[in-house]
């Protein structure tokens, strides 16, 4: 397979809160297209990781690059309009929105329409409104949300929230998607559903998908390359298989 | 037919609350902090109308250009007051918001003086005589431009991007700056909108009594803030609700010759047993703290 591009290099990446340093010395290089998993015992720094690409936290240390640009240190907005979306291991839908207004509010930036067209009801505000809805109703299909558009958020079966919030995550239109544990609180079946979806987005989208997960048997199932966090340290990286057979990773995660 | 015009009154009364109030809770919801000085956005919007009353003797365009004049005031207020503030103690940014509001009254005595100014132009007279039943223009004037004002305002949030966007910036901040949401943006456009309708705010209440001073947003600002938590801050709807509901109830009580001098007392007491039954008011959602 010929050489594909980077999408997200980090390198040295790190960020201390007083004397604990949470992570330390982070390396990551994805390539387009590749679903990647960051894995690790509880604690081990995953989902601060995800706070330092996407700005929520600024690193001590390091660099983050989205496509050879330094986002690094950059605010959330910011960064997610350079393309990089998240999803929330604790869900953080907008509940008090339906289902499609929740999807059109990460469309804002895609759809040209300022305030005063908006107020005024230029023709264009109707435009894009109509725009908005069309594509909004697009990504609730991919996710067999469609039937449930005008539900409130929080109305939502469990397993539909997890699955909206990848769609609303999509309708910014990243290069580069976040999943923080996409299956936790998942049975099964549930699983086993949401794992044929992320499939499906990386396939028809073309998407760059990086995970933290839990799950043993969706890491092993659908990611391509693994990074194992520990004590906020980079423990190994490698092919999937490789990564879950090695000693050292075993016995992070069950002790000796 | 005297209950029928009490409340109807109340209704007219309570409508210019309620436009006040939603300044209060488009705030509070949006930015997370108390605005106190939004009372006196409504005094500065009527010196504006008072001064470009005498400059272009037009009462509309004197409305316009306070509307333009209190949201140039309120944008920039929020940008040197309230924005370096984003991220502290609410008390520190309810400090500023009380120093804002005697900066402004302070302000204004300086530049107009202490002793009112009588814009009689702006008032309406007249009355609609139906049988034995009097209503005055200016409670139906009040009457319609609350309601336009509400149905403007409802369908601005439900069916636009920025009205979706405020709605999903006052319910999570974090998460909404990260689906690449400019929140500065967004709560520079609520106080935008909130400092317009003091404008239309003033405007009413000149149209009822021309009795301008520094302090004309200060007790109507009190009552609307009451208004805003009898209805649940932060909910618009809320505040629409809160601000009617004690407009009537004021009315009422104004319309009862022995209950008249206890109004104030009788509206405060409203808000105290409310929050007792509700504390979240009205239409407000128990808040859970993440954990």
């Amino acid at each position: 397979m010929s050489e594909r591009e980077t999408i997200l290099k980090v390198e040295h990446l790190a960020i201390q809160f007083g004397g604990l340093k949470a992570v330390d010395d982070v390396n990551l290089e994805i390539k387009k297209g590749e679903l990647y998993g960051l894995i690790g015992p509880n604690g081990a720094g995953k989902t601060t990781v995800f706070n330092l690409l996407t700005g929520v936290y600024k690193p001590t240390l390091g660099r983050i690059y989205l496509c050879g640009e330094q986002i690094g240190g950059k605010a959330p907005a910011e960064i997610n309009r350079k393309g990089i979306a998240r999803t929330f291991q604790n869900i953080r839908l907008f509940h008090n929105l339906t289902v499609l207004e929740n999807v059109m509010v990460g469309l804002a930036n895609q759809i040209p329409c300022n305030v005063f067209e908006s107020i005024l009801r230029l023709p264009r505000h109707k435009r894009s409104e109509r725009e908005a809805r069309e594509r909004a109703m697009e990504l609730l299909r991919v996710f067999k949300l469609d039937a449930y558009s005008d539900y409130l958020a929080a109305n939502l079966p469990y397993g539909k929230q997890r699955k909206l919030e990848i769609a609303r995550a999509l309708a910014t239109n990243p290069k580069l998607l976040l999943l923080d544990e996409p299956a936790a609180g998942m049975n099964p079946n549930e699983t086993q559903e949401l794992m044929d979806d992320i499939m499906f987005v990386q396939r028809e989208f073309g998407m760059t998908i990086l995970l933290i997960e839990h799950d043993m048997r969706l890491v092993g199932g659908i990611c391509e390359k693994l990074t194992v966090l520990n004590f906020g340290t980079e423990l190994v990286t490698g092919p999937t298989a490789e990564v879950l057979a090695n000693p050292a990773v075993i016995k992070a995660y069950l002790g000796e | 037919m005297e209950f029928l015009s009490a409340l109807l009154n109340g209704f007219s009364s309570g409508g210019t609350y309620a436009i006040i109030a939603i300044g209060y809770t488009m705030v509070y919801g949006i930015a997370k902090m108390l605005n106190f000085a939004h009372g006196d956005i409504i005094m500065v919007g009527g010196y504006a109308m008072f001064v470009s009353l005498m400059l272009l003797n037009q009462p509309l365009l004197a409305l316009a250009f306070a509307i333009l004049a209190c949201v140039l005031l309120g944008i920039t207020v929020e940008r040197l007051a309230y924005k370096p503030l984003r991220g502290a103690s609410s008390l520190a940014v309810l400090i500023t918001a009380i120093g804002v509001s005697s900066l402004l009254q302070s302000l204004a005595q300086i530049i107009f003086g202490a002793a009112p100014k009588m814009p009689t132009r702006f008032m309406i007279n007249g009355t609609v005589v139906l049988g034995s039943f009097r209503i005055n223009y200016s409670t139906l004037v009040t009457l319609a431009v609350t309601v336009v004002i509400m149905a403007v305002l409802t369908v601005f949030v439900k069916y636009t991007k920025t009205g979706r966007a405020m709605v999903a910036v006052s319910e999570d901040r974090g998460a909404a700056q990260l689906m690449g949401i400019n929140t500065n943006r967004i709560i520079a456009v609520t106080f935008a909108i909130g400092s317009a309708l003091a404008a239309v705010a003033a405007y009413l209440m000149l149209m009822k009594a021309p009795t301008l001073s520094s302090t004309l947003g200060a007790m109507p600002g009190i009552k609307a803030f009451t208004a805003a938590v009898i209805g649940g801050i932060g909910s618009i709807p809320g505040a629409m609700l809160g601000g009617v509901l004690l407009g009537v109830i004021e009315s009422l009580a104004l319309s009862v010759p022995k209950l008249a001098p206890f109004t104030d007392a009788i509206e405060f007491a409203v808000l105290v047993v409310i929050l007792l039954v509700k504390p979240a008011g009205l239409l407000g959602k128990a808040r859970r703290e993440k954990v």
